[in-house]
């Protein structure tokens, strides 16, 4: 921790993460108007400009940008942070069981990890909306099948260093059972690694759920996440109102920088090759 | 390395079979396509006529029977909404595809080795910690929101470029190409920046790590010590190194250009392949989808094949499975 903070940018992204992830959780008690609330919009005051009673100017319905985008990032964080969690805990443990089991088992696993990897995630992920159609729940299932692989490769290399030590033949002899090593011993063992894959896959899960929204292929219009209000604006951007999906896009800016950098930060820190 | 090829070819076959599985049995649960492609005021009779001309009357299994048969002679189905070959229509568009992702390579490659040589030599240097910067950002830039911004900046506020469509074609054995007029280039030349940004960043950082682990081994000191110029060290020794894993790196980005194409195509209207599986996907012309799928699954296991004979080639260290039998 105190390495990490010796690096005055990471420690900047770490801080301005910190400030999206609250403005995500507190978003229905800071935004100026609920977005949503139909009752609330006054159309007289759509597509405005930046400035005076709305600081980031109006959408088409005249909807506040600003509580628009509070709105959307608890979306796309949501669904980043929930289909990373999910595939860590998936992918980590086929991978660490890969790993502990050896053989064949561990040899086809690693060939569908190959395999997938070596196609791109949109592509992936294209196939996977094709076939399940949309929503949250279809979204993270998509994100989470696209991220898997990654995590799993990752919890094999770390398992297999640590299945050669004393640690493991010691619980071994001890008698206890598989699911225990794998999960007690392990596991956590394995886990440095695989949190520095996680940043960066969260971080890569809310660019590709912003990408599929904004094709039309993500979220349903009911919860727009910060993809959807870029795809909003569109239209409007020809005729040089640019704010519209101008700053949603700063806001997804600010959110995958600010992750990317704290992740550059841990991986440089857990890379023994690199001489410090 | 006969024997290598041809386990890969097997492999192909099955993840082709899983594929189209997959996408077939997924699309049709999605929605009725004759809901779409027949007029709202058609009464049951002729929707089951419509139905029954387009196959669709009869249960999946046996559709995706038909679909197999047909596929195994090149034959991908009909697609509903243009009522000619999928195959067909999804090859016409493929020119485009390709012309743009190879423009997009071109520029990421003719940048980024130089950059991140630059960044990785002399990493204490200001201009390198710029251009590293530089990288992350177009790192963390969604690709979809960089298009919206340089079609603001270029096409909207500048007037510089046409934001949209593709430029006039010239054939090239009977291929139409559209970068090779000026007039081409100026509508390729948006979009193709957009594809190459995040390509672009990739290869900066990945040349700049790789220039930093290698120049502190020992064949680089040896080289040093010999008292070789330092032109031919960094320019013969040390960039031979360094191409090995780029190599796999930029035939495995090739791919994933062409997958990211959906993305910048839909934005600047190009007329390729993604463009049009996107379109596809909201009318339900599943043969189209489907096929595309499957084209681009296909195009994807030749090029990974392509770089790992590669590889193998490049770094004699390298030992493809199946070849020490």
């Amino acid at each position: 921790m105190r390495e990490f903070l010796r690096s005055r940018i990471a420690t900047g992204a770490l801080a301005v993460l910190g400030l999206v992830v609250l403005v995500a959780l507190f978003a229905p008690w800071i935004a100026p108007q609920n977005p949503y609330d139909l009752g609330k919009l006054d159309l007289l005051d759509s597509r405005l400009a930046p400035g005076g009673k709305y600081v980031l100017g109006t959408d088409g319905q005249g909807r506040d940008m600003l509580s628009a985008i509070f709105y959307g990032l608890r979306v796309s964080l949501l669904v980043g942070v929930a289909s990373g969690l999910i595939a860590l805990a998936l992918g980590g443990l086929l991978g660490v069981s890969a790993a502990y089991a050896g053989g064949r088992a561990e040899q086809l696993l690693m060939r569908v990890v190959d395999i997938q990897l070596g196609f791109p995630a949109i592509l992936v992920a294209l196939i996977l909306i094709a076939v399940l159609g949309k929503g949250v729940d279809k979204i993270i299932i998509a994100l989470v099948c696209v991220q898997w692989a990654y995590y799993a490769r990752t919890a094999r290399s770390a398992a297999i260093v640590e299945r050669g030590k004393e640690y493991v033949d010691a619980a071994r002899s001890l008698g206890f059972s598989h699911a225990r090593i794998v999960l007690r011993h392990l596991l956590p063992n394995a886990m440095p690694p695989l949190i520095v894959v996680g940043t960066v896959q969260v971080a890569h899960a809310i660019a590709l759920e912003a990408t599929l929204s904004f094709l039309g292929l993500g979220l349903p219009t009911t919860e727009p996440s910060l993809g959807l209000l870029i795809a909003n604006g569109y239209e409007y951007l020809l005729s040089g109102k640019y704010w519209i999906s101008m700053y949603p896009g700063v806001a997804l800016l600010v959110t995958i920088l600010s992750i990317n950098l704290v992740g550059d930060q841990l991986r440089d820190q857990f890379n023994p090759r690199l001489a410090r | 390395m006969t024997v290598f090829i041809l386990r890969r070819l097997a492999q192909t076959l099955l993840v082709l079979l899983v594929t189209s599985a997959l996408v077939f049995g997924g699309i049709y649960l999605v929605g009725n396509p004759i809901e779409i492609l027949v007029n709202p005021a058609a009464d049951e009779m002729e929707k089951a006529r419509a139905a029954a001309a387009l196959g669709l009357d009869r249960p999946v299994l046996e559709q995706y029977w038909v679909f197999l048969k047909g596929a195994a002679s090149g034959d991908l189905g009909m697609s509903f909404v243009f009522g000619r070959p999928a195959l067909e229509v999804i090859l016409e568009r493929m020119p485009a595809t390709l012309e743009l992702a190879f423009l997009a390579m071109v520029m990421s490659v003719g940048i980024g080795i130089p950059f991140g040589l630059y960044a990785g030599l002399y990493p204490d240097r200001i201009s390198s910690k710029a251009i590293m910067a530089g990288s992350i950002l177009g790192f963390s830039l969604p690709t979809f929101w960089v298009g919206l911004l340089l079609i603001m900046l270029f096409a909207v506020q500048l007037g510089w470029l046409p934001s949209t469509g593709r430029g006039p074609t010239d054939d090239v054995f009977g291929v139409p190409v559209s970068i090779l007029s000026i007039e081409g280039l100026r509508y390729a030349f948006l979009p193709a920046l957009n594809l190459a940004l995040f390509k672009l960043s990739l290869i900066i950082r990945l040349t700049r790590a790789q220039v930093r682990e290698q120049a502190l081994l020992d064949y680089i000191r040896f080289a040093r010590a010999k008292g070789l110029p330092r032109s031919r060290v960094i320019g013969v020794h040390l960039l031979k190194n360094i191409m090995i894993p780029l190599v796999t790196v930029i035939g495995l980005e090739l791919g994933s250009v062409i997958a990211f194409a959906i993305v910048t195509e839909s934005i600047f209207a190009w007329p390729g392949m993604g463009k049009l599986v996107i379109d596809s996907m909201f009318q339900l012309d599943r043969p189209v989808v489907v096929a595309y799928l499957l084209v681009v699954v296909v195009m994807f296991i030749l090029i990974n094949l392509t770089v790992d004979i590669l590889y193998a080639a490049l770094d004699p260290r390298v030992r493809l499975e199946g070849s020490r039998a």
